[in-house]
Formats: C-alpha cells, structure tokens, sequence
C-alpha cells in the first residue's frame, strides 16, 4: 500500500547507538494489522535525555539523525512502517541492523549512511536550531540549513536500494521482474 | 579459492544478480507466523495478488500469542488461518498442534542442509544449525517471498567462529553464544554470516546447536550456520530415510555443503572455552555479558524457562535436573513453557514437568508469549526476570522491567535461590 515518499524536511536527532525496533515501537503494539493504527506509539519507549516521543519535534519531523546499529534486535518491518505513517521517510544514521535497513528500502524509503564525522556535524548544526534537510536522490546528495548555515553531504545508496526507491518498493520492483 | 557453505547455498540458488553485489535467491522455506505475516497478506488481497508461489514450501505457525488473548490477536490469528485454508496449505498449526516457529518447524523436519529460508521472524537465524542459509526479514521480504518465492540478499561474507578446548560440566551452548556475543559486540557481525566451527560445535547436539545459530542476529549477524554432520542426519533420519536408504548416503549428500578448507572468510575468530563459565547479562544489550558469579545475589522477580533459544526437550532436561526434588524462592514466580507439543508430551513422560510443578513452576503451552512482553508472563515496573530468551532490551518483556540472560541450568539455580546463581554452586 505504497503512496509517495517526501525525503527531506525538519530533522529530529536521537543521540544513542543501538536503538532497537522494541524501542522504535514496543511490542505490545504487533498486534494491530493495519499500519495507521500503530501511529501513536512511534518511539514510544525510548528513553533519551531531551527527546519526547509525543513532542512537537518528532510530530514535525520528516527526517531522523542517528547513530550507528539503528533498528537493532526484532525483523519487525511495524519500525519502517511507524516512521512512514508519522511522515518520516528518512532516517540518516551511521549505520543499521541489516533488517531495517532494508525494510526501509523495501518500503520505498530511504536509510542513508554517514561516517560518523558528518553525523556529528549534523547533530552540532540541529542543536542551533530548528534545521531543514532536503535531499536529492537522483544525485545522491544531502544538504542540511539551520538559519544561515548550510552543510552539504554526498552519499552512497546501492543501485539495488536506489532501484528499490525508485520503483516505490520490492513488491513494485519484484512484482515487475519476476 | 574454495566456497563457504553461504557461497555455495547462494551459487546453487541464484535467480537473478539485478545489480553487482545483489543476490535474488530462490526460496525452499517460506515460514510463516501470526505477528508479521497479515499485513503481507492483506497486502497482497489489496494488490490483487493473493496467491501463494508454493503451497508446499511454505509454512504456517501461529505461536506469537497463543491461544488468542484477546480481539486483536484473534483477529490476527484468524486473518493467517483463513489465509491457509483458502490456499489450502498443508503445514499449518494451529491451537492445540503449535509450537513457537523455530522449534517446531525444524522439529517437523522441514529444514535441510543446503536449503534457503526466510521468515518475518528475526531469529529465522536459528535454522542455520541444519547447514541452512535462513534469514529474518520484514513483511515486505516475507509478501515477496510467499508471492514469488525469492529474496534479496548483499553478496555473502562470513565470519568463522572456532569454538575449541572442553566445557566444564554445567557450561553450555548458552554460554558460549553469550560470550561470543558479548566479544563481537551488537553489531560485530552485521551484514555476515556466522560459521560455527571446531571441536565443541561437533559434539553439540543439534538442539545445542539452535541455541548456538539462534543468536547469531544478538550479534547483527545475517545467519548462523553449523555444518551438516552425521548428527544433522541422525536429527532428519525419520523425515529422510526414504530419500537415502542409508544415513551413509545422506551424509554423503549433505557434506556437499560443508564449506571448502581453502574457502575465503571474512574473519577467522578462536574461542577456546575451556575455562568458560556460566555466562549471564547485564544491561539493557545482549553484548553485556559477564560470569554468574559477577552477577550472584542479583535479586529477581520472575524466572522464564522457554522460547526459541532454550525450550528444547534438553533444555528442559538440564533445568529438571537441578530443580529436582527442591522448591523455588517463595518471593519468585517461576513460567516454564516446553517449546512445542512434542517437547511438552516427551517432559511428561519423562516427568520432567512433574519437577517443574513440585519446585512451584507455571507449565504453560507452548509460545512465545513472556519472552517479547506479549502474554504469559508480562514484567511490571522494576520487576527483575532471569531468563533463558535471547534478548535483554529495555522493556522488552514488559515497560520497565529487566531481564538477565542465561542458561536453563542457570534459570533453575536462581529460581531456588531467588537471587541470580551459579547451578554448580548449589
């Protein structure tokens, strides 16, 4: 039930290594089997200093920053899926689990990797402010604006997971192929 | 250059490369549970493609919350049996006949050497004890997977793990995966393979050595793999010994996916284990792991005896044989829950359950239940849970609550001590 992705927008930062999908969405919740029932309880157990998962911030927010081994633990695709509902189609972390990872790409979505030196650059930018990020995927490009200053990123997706972008998902991509 | 076992399984099973380091594989086992697999299957009804690539290969559990507990988990429970009976599945397991997924599916013998598996299920990892490549994935890889019966995969690394020396008696599978996770770090093996090799590996039982494979994704890897072996076949003889004739020719069969001597690894890691002690977490990451003895008087609330890394007939055995004849902490609450029918009805007769209900344990049915805080056994608040399931995070078995790691044997010795404890101490 794919529908069009929006990449880019405001960006919330979650500062930890290791969020897992228990913490992205408990699993109390697997129980519903439509994805727009899960949306209230997007992030719903994490525990960071700063971060409220019913705060305005995250109800903006159309991109996540993070650090590395986001989406650890269960295959639940209900993370990916939270995300999408909530209008967050991005997440840009140092690296993931290999299951959500490419559950967002099989989505249609996009999880984009960043050396750790430009994640923290990112996360030094949003902490100015309220940062806008907007992101070109035909040319692989990320650029992040908080007021008057704007830092621009180049980054790497596989031509399968930008195939899976572009065609909306694996279903499209595998329905059409095979 | 000779293959791993990864390689060969992919070589055999190549369907389509779309992109280089893109691998689309043909699929033996698509499996099957309650949690994730409805909304594929809705999915699949609202695209207009409810079909299934092979009614034959795919396998259907319900096990997450079993029997129903209450309109939402019925509801799902009855969107996968409706699916199974309108496409007239044959394997399918339903109350009274379930068991948690990755006990009973191998159990039936559906898992062989060689074969590709995925499950929405991200201890699908635990099928590589047969000489599989079985992986987790999400609902989209599983819709895929039950439409065309392929999946997606990067071009497989692997990393070798050697497990040599002795355990100590009272030292096990659990152990030892808890103190190589606890080496290789949450995200040590992302993106690879983790081969079980050496000595101690080949002498595990094939139970020990789903216990070993099962928390291989504790580590980030894709799947853990054994090689097959003439404990591998003795394990299938009942499901195989028409297609063989004779255990000789199936070994002969299987050893055609061992992995090559001169086959390419990633990493190439050495456990010896023969000082290993009982190994037990802290924390809130399954990497956190240190000795029981580091962790003796931890007080705890509840012990879990279960899931699909340690509800096993042997694991139940190993717990029995220190429970037996004594009584559980009066401040513990002690769940025990065999891992399918099967298991359960062998613990009767062994009288292994009678144990369990004279020390003062709950025998549930088999599921799945406390294990992910959906039912049978939820934490409260502050409360402290030792458990022989494969995950600590927070809040995993209930907002709140903690939950220790260990070994069966471990779980049993702390249930009567009510504080965590070494079973060799007792």
């Amino acid at each position: 039930m794919s529908s069009k992705k929006i990449f880019g927008g405001s960006a919330v930062v979650l500062d930890r290594a290791d969020i897992n999908t228990d913490e992205i969405i408990p699993a109390k919740y697997l129980t519903e089997v439509t994805k727009e029932a899960l949306t209230p309880y997007i992030l719903e157990d994490l525990t960071l200093d700063g971060f409220d998962p019913k705060g305005e911030k995250l109800k903006n927010a159309g991109v996540v920053i993070t650090r590395a081994n986001f989406g650890c633990g269960s295959s639940r695709e209900h993370a990916p899926w939270v995300f999408e509902v909530n209008g967050v189609h991005t997440v840009i972390a140092e690296s993931y689990a290999r299951i959500f990872r490419q559950n967002m790409f099989n989505c249609g979505m996009l999880a984009i990797e960043l050396p750790k030196s430009d994640i923290d650059r990112i996360i030094a930018l949003e902490a100015r402010g309220d940062m806008q990020v907007s992101i070109d995927v035909e040319k692989q490009k990320i650029s992040a604006s908080s007021g008057s200053e704007t830092l621009g990123f180049d980054f790497e997706i596989s031509p399968f997971d930008k195939a899976l972008v572009e065609a909306g998902g694996w279903v499209e991509f595998a329905d059409a192929r095979y | 250059m000779g293959k791993t076992i990864a390689e060969k399984i992919f070589a055999a099973h190549l369907r389509d490369e779309p992109f280089a380091g893109t691998r689309v594989l043909s699929l033996d086992r698509v499996l099957c549970h309650e949690i994730t697999t409805p909304v594929a299957i809705a999915d699949l009804v609202w695209r207009q493609k409810d079909r299934v690539f092979d009614r034959d290969k795919i396998k259907v559990v319900i096990d997450h919350v079993t029997p129903s507990k209450d309109s939402k988990t019925a509801t799902q429970a009855k969107i996968l049996r409706d699916w199974a009976r309108r496409h007239e599945i044959p394997d399918f397991f339903d109350v009274g006949r379930n068991g948690v997924c990755h006990a009973i599916f191998p159990e039936k013998g559906y898992i062989r050497p060689g074969f590709t598996v995925i499950m929405g299920d991200s201890h699908t990892c635990t099928h590589g004890a047969f000489g599989a490549f079985a992986a987790g994935v999400g609902t989209t890889d599983l819709e895929v997977g039950i439409l065309k019966g392929v999946c997606a995969f990067r071009e497989p690394a692997t990393i070798r793990i050697n497990i040599t020396g002795s355990l100590q008696q009272g030292v096990v599978a659990k152990d030892v995966i808890l103190h190589v996770i606890g080496k290789l770090g949450v995200n040590g093996a992302t993106d690879r393979i983790l081969e079980f090799r050496g000595p101690v590996v080949e002498a595990m039982s094939m139970e020990a050595r789903m216990t070993l494979c099962n928390m291989a994704i504790e580590a980030g890897g894709t799947c853990g793999v054994c090689m097959p072996d003439m404990t591998t076949v003795d394990y299938l003889w009942p499901f195989i010994k028409e297609e063989f004739g004779s255990r000789e020719a199936a070994l002969a069969d299987y050893s055609q996916w061992v992995s090559d001597p001169d086959a390419d690894y990633d990493k190439v890691l050495y456990f010896d284990v023969s000082s290993l002690e009982p190994q037990v977490t802290f924390d809130y990451k399954p990497d956190c792991v240190k000795s029981v003895a580091d962790l003796a008087g931890t007080r705890i609330d509840q012990v879990y005896i279960g899931t699909c890394t340690n509800g096993r007939i042997e694991d139940l055995r190993q717990a029995a044989a220190v429970l037996k004849g004594k009584r559980i902490a009066d401040s513990v609450r002690g769940i025990v829950s065999p891992a399918t029918p099967k298991i359960f009805s062998e613990a009767l007769d062994e009288g292994i359950i009678q144990i369990f209900m004279d020390a003062g344990f709950c025998v549930t049915n088999p599921t799945c239940g406390a294990c992910l805080g959906m039912s049978n056994g939820v934490l409260a608040e502050d409360e402290v849970c030792a458990s022989t399931s494969n995950r600590n995070f927070n809040g995993r078995m209930g907002k709140g609550g903690m939950v220790h790691l260990m070994s069966p044997a471990t779980a049993a010795a702390s249930a009567i001590a009510g504080t965590i404890t070494d079973a060799r101490s007792l």
